[in-house]
């Protein structure tokens, strides 16, 4: 595929670093000729210095016959313009936009193919922002997915001494919780994946990775481990953009204190926020999250720009005494540093975000996608079409389907309306919405050995590695041959 | 000196425009021949002949007036006006002196609703109906009328209906163009006033009564044409007619006139003040209708709600209507209305007191002081209806509510001084100061201002106005720095 990404910040880079390596034809845009440099020389791209929002620059990128352009710009402005140009102008089938501001996030109409034709507009801030507030709906959790509009959740948790399931057999789980159905699907033990069987006996400190319709959730974690308090304090270091939203989107079901060091910004914050407690300060100082009961915190997340900053604040939150502590991490190779070091969870930005851009780069019929144990794993919601002839998983069933070893079908979503994801112009949205929407022929079917896949079904597989997903991958294409 | 004269040629144009709203009594008066035509037709040609006198005079001085010349303009317009205001009653009445008629035409122009009057039942109705209209006219503001109908303020025009207009936040433009605005509000206060008038018509007055208490509900000012104010009609549908206009005219115009514009009650929800407004009056008429049930005072736990709830909304509005002497009730009932009448109307409405958002404001600064002292790191906005109140804005209404504590201590100083016991000194100082009219003891609902004397009375007026102008308009003009150069 020829893809074109405007804006070589985090977001673009990390994109682009995933997609190089999926054999795709990248070209970069951007205004900075030293940002583009440092790509060109790590990997296999070509790179144009200019205005991403100008139509020659554009040509130069190859416009043309582009197959999709990536707007992530820092400026919306920017992105929808380019969206609009690739459209008008190169006739580009596929165009993606990166748009922070909610502003523009709350009239979705204005993405439409009449107005600035963006077929999937991204926020990243909004996708860390339910991501973490999942991660408060289970704080045993160290990771919540949601597939199918949040009818399957995947969940990565920790096995600990005192959960039931603890140094017994996976097959025992059923027998614990006999009216609930659900399915592990990877084991990580000391960071090496286990392909879970039967008789796989879980014990303490594993990562267990299952899959449960979303009302399960609390019952299997039980199993599993000691069940926290429910979440009430939470403590966020750093009121950017990401602290923003997660005080807008908590504050009324949390007792929230947000620190910002910067005064007009804080004043600012606090303007907006009703319910929240915005101190102005430096969340590494000691006297200040002292003076705040950092000892009563239940959640302690370090969300600012600073990664040597979020790291340092939340190892000395928790050695004061927060219960929890979460911390952003933007440098990959920070994360594997500080997972083992006394911060509970490290998330990257751009693990988290990629996926759902990810989504709509892939081949076969992607509904959703997301990164898991730092781009290692993913978990992947594919749609099968065809028939018995012209495709490789339908009507057989699971045990029939040659999965590469490594790769699991965890749950089947069936008779969900087809036409889901281009009806969506925003991506974030449809999880909300789907939520919502009374969809009474929606099932929800968590794989067996004996499971038939139907055409249409939504099925969703456990990667341990990404190499594996071309294969994946190519199973589900409609063999065209046959048609 | 020249500036003087530019102020005083808009004020001649003022008075000349005011003389012609005393057509209006002067019509009825020789429509229904009650006596009083020739008064009005004097005072009519003394007012006109004063206005263009001054308009003529100061010619020459024509110019477009300065933020502070609007300044001593509203001062002016509002101690000027009561002046021709009186002249109808001070002709008519023999035994009224100046001071009692300057006394009546300001409590009138002040929506204030205090009278010197008594046997309001046997004058002419022309002179009650001009009593109503100077009321109906104050209400809203004499200069945001100037500035609907006439175009000849000019820029300065802003700055005067600022100084007017009651409220600490007044930087809301409604429309582009002031004149708009003013048109605006003026076209809902006389909607609500016809509503009202038919209202009352059909629960009972005549239609003279009818007009005349629309008047003086809409402004707020309590005028009545009879001596037991609502207690001569003794009927709790036209009382409950009276309490929903009275609550009308305690909500800010402004969201009556988006309202309207917009035909939707959107605008309530926005407005910082009108569900704290209903919420005070509700549990304030309950709770107070409770305790005259508990002490004894009425029998009849309704009866004792109708009562309370009449006179409390009347009092706390700053209407000063009664429909029975709650002087007699006990001292903590009166003394608890009077407290109401401090801040319970809306900025923008035609009521008087510090406006309730005035006392939220302090309220959340209150708060904001407690959470610094736990958290001195916190920054903690003061906000009011989601929107934060600058600290600019935090400090003129603590100067506000400074001046107008010292101002009531000090009307009740003088006027105790002047020989008043304290509770009808404390009482005139406060219902003057918040345009409210009755008082307790001398002053109370069964009797009248006329016991005062000639000093006392003027104390009076002047509080009228100090309360009406908002403190600041009035006190400027007193200050040397706004004569200097």
């Amino acid at each position: 595929m020829k893809i074109i990404i405007l804006g070589a910040g985090q977001i673009g880079s990390s994109v682009a670093e995933s997609l190089v390596s999926e054999a795709n034809d990248i070209t970069m845009v951007d205004i900075d000729a030293g940002r583009l440099a440092l790509l060109q020389d790590r990997m296999d791209l070509r790179t144009v210095v200019g205005s991403a929002a100008h139509p020659s620059v554009l040509v130069k990128a190859g416009a043309e016959d582009a197959d999709m352009v990536l707007a992530v710009t820092a400026n919306d402005e920017t992105n929808l313009v380019a969206c609009k140009l690739a459209s008008t102008v190169f006739n580009t089938p596929t165009k993606i936009a990166r748009i922070r501001s909610a502003e523009y996030l709350t009239h979705p109409e204005i993405f439409s193919p009449e107005n600035f034709c963006v077929d999937f507009a991204i926020c990243p801030e909004q996708i860390m922002t339910d991501y973490i507030k999942k991660l408060m709906e289970f704080p045993e959790a160290l990771q919540v997915l949601d597939f199918a509009g949040g009818k399957v959740s995947l969940v990565a948790v920790r096995a600990f001494y005192g959960g039931p399931l603890v140094g017994q057999k996976l097959q025992e789980l059923h027998k614990h919780v006999p009216n609930v159905d659900t399915r592990v699907a990877a084991i990580f033990r000391k960071n090496r994946p286990i392909i879970p069987e039967g008789d796989t006996i879980v014990e303490a400190e594993d990562e267990v990775f299952f899959l449960a319709a979303a009302e399960d959730i609390r019952t299997v974690m039980r199993e599993l481990r000691r069940m926290d308090k429910p979440v009430k304090r939470i403590m966020i270091a750093g009121g950017g953009k990401i602290g923003r939203r997660l005080g807008e989107a908590l504050e009324d079901d949390y007792q929230i204190r947000i620190i910002e060091h910067n005064q007009k910004n804080s004043e600012r914050l606090a303007a907006d926020l009703h319910n929240t407690l915005v101190l102005h300060g430096d969340a590494t100082d000691e006297k200040l999250l002292e003076s705040e009961n950092i000892a009563e915190m239940d959640v302690f997340c370090a969300l600012t720009n600073d990664d040597e900053n979020n790291i340092m604040s939340s190892l000395l939150a928790k050695r004061m005494g927060a219960h929890k502590v979460i911390a952003l991490i933007n440098r990959s190779a920070y994360v594997d540093l500080v997972q083992s070091s006394g911060i509970d969870i490290a998330i990257s930005p751009a693990q988290v975000t990629i996926g759902s851009l990810l989504a709509y780069v892939r081949h076969g019929d992607v509904a959703a996608v997301h990164s898991l144990r730092r781009g290692a794993a993913e978990a992947l919601e594919l749609v099968a079409h065809g028939d018995m002839k012209s495709s490789k998983v339908v009507g057989r069933k699971v045990e029939e389907i040659k999965l590469p070893k490594g790769a699991t079908i965890g749950a089947i979503v069936r008779d969900m309306s087809a036409s889901k994801r281009d009806g969506d112009y925003v991506n974030y949205f449809s999880s909300e919405e789907t939520h919502d929407a009374p969809e009474s022929d929606t099932r929800v079917i968590i794989a067996h050995h004996d499971t038939v896949i139907e055409s249409e079904d939504h099925v969703i597989i456990f990667v341990i590695n990404r190499k594996m997903i071309q294969q994946v991958e190519k199973l589900f294409q409609v063999n065209v041959g046959f048609l | 000196m020249n500036r003087l004269f530019a102020v005083a040629n808009v004020l001649g144009k003022m008075v000349l425009v005011f003389g012609f709203t005393m057509l209006v009594p002067l019509c009825l008066s020789f429509w229904i021949n009650d006596g009083a035509g020739t008064v009005f037709v004097e005072s009519f040609l003394v007012t006109i002949g004063g206005g263009l006198f001054l308009w003529l005079v100061t010619r020459r001085y024509k110019r477009e007036l300065q933020i502070r010349d609007g300044f001593l303009l509203v001062v002016l317009v509002w101690s000027v006006l009561p002046a021709f205001a009186m002249l109808p009653l001070l002709l008519f009445l023999p035994e009224l002196n100046l001071s009692m008629a300057y006394f009546e035409a300001t409590s009138g122009l002040t929506a204030t609703g205090g009278t010197v009057l008594t046997g309001l039942d046997s004058l002419p109705m022309s002179i009650n109906l001009w009593r109503g209209e100077l009321i109906w006219l104050g209400g809203m503001g004499l200069i945001v009328l100037a500035v609907a109908i006439l175009p000849m303020l000019g820029v300065g025009g802003r700055q005067m209906f600022k100084a007017e207009t009651p409220g600490p936040m007044k930087e809301t433009k409604l429309t582009p163009r002031i004149a708009e605005t003013a048109k605006g509000l003026w076209m809902v206060y006389a909607g609500l006033t016809l509503a009202c008038m038919v209202a009352y018509k059909l629960a009972g007055m005549n239609w003279f009564d009818s007009v005349m208490h629309a008047f003086t509900t809409l402004g707020l000012g309590g005028f009545s044409s009879h001596d037991a104010s609502y207690g001569y009609w003794d009927s709790p549908l036209i009382e409950s007619v009276a309490i929903v206009f009275m609550l009308l005219a305690g909500i800010n115009f402004a969201s009556h006139f988006l309202a309207w514009r917009a035909k939707s009650l959107y605008s309530y929800r926005h407005d910082p003040e009108v569900g704290l407004f209903f919420l005070i009056l509700f549990g304030s008429c309950l709770g107070i209708a409770f305790y005259l049930w508990f002490v004894g005072v009425y029998s009849d736990p309704l009866t004792a709600l109708r009562y309370a709830s009449f006179n409390l909304v009347s009092i706390a509005t700053t209407t000063g209507y009664s429909s029975t002497d709650y002087g007699l009730w006990p001292i903590f009932v009166p003394l608890w209305m009077l407290f109401l009448s401090g801040f319970c109307t809306s900025s923008g409405s035609t009521g008087g007191g510090i406006k309730l958002i005035r006392a939220r404001i302090l309220y959340e600064q209150m708060f904001r002081e407690m959470t610094t002292i736990m958290h001195p790191n916190a920054i903690t906005p003061a906000k009011v209806g989601g929107a934060v109140i600058s600290n600019k804005i935090i400090f003129a209404v603590l100067v506000f509510l400074f001046i107008y504590t010292t101002s009531i201590v000090m009307m009740t100083l003088i006027l105790a001084l002047s020989g008043l016991d304290i509770v009808t000194s404390f009482s005139a100082a406060v219902a003057c100061i918040n345009n409210l009219g009755p008082g307790l003891n001398e002053i109370g609902p069964s009797t009248t201002y006329a016991s005062l004397n000639d000093f006392q009375t003027w104390v009076c007026s002047f509080a009228m106005l100090l309360g009406r102008l908002e403190f600041f308009t009035l006190l400027v003009v007193f200050t040397p720095a706004f004569w200097r150069k």
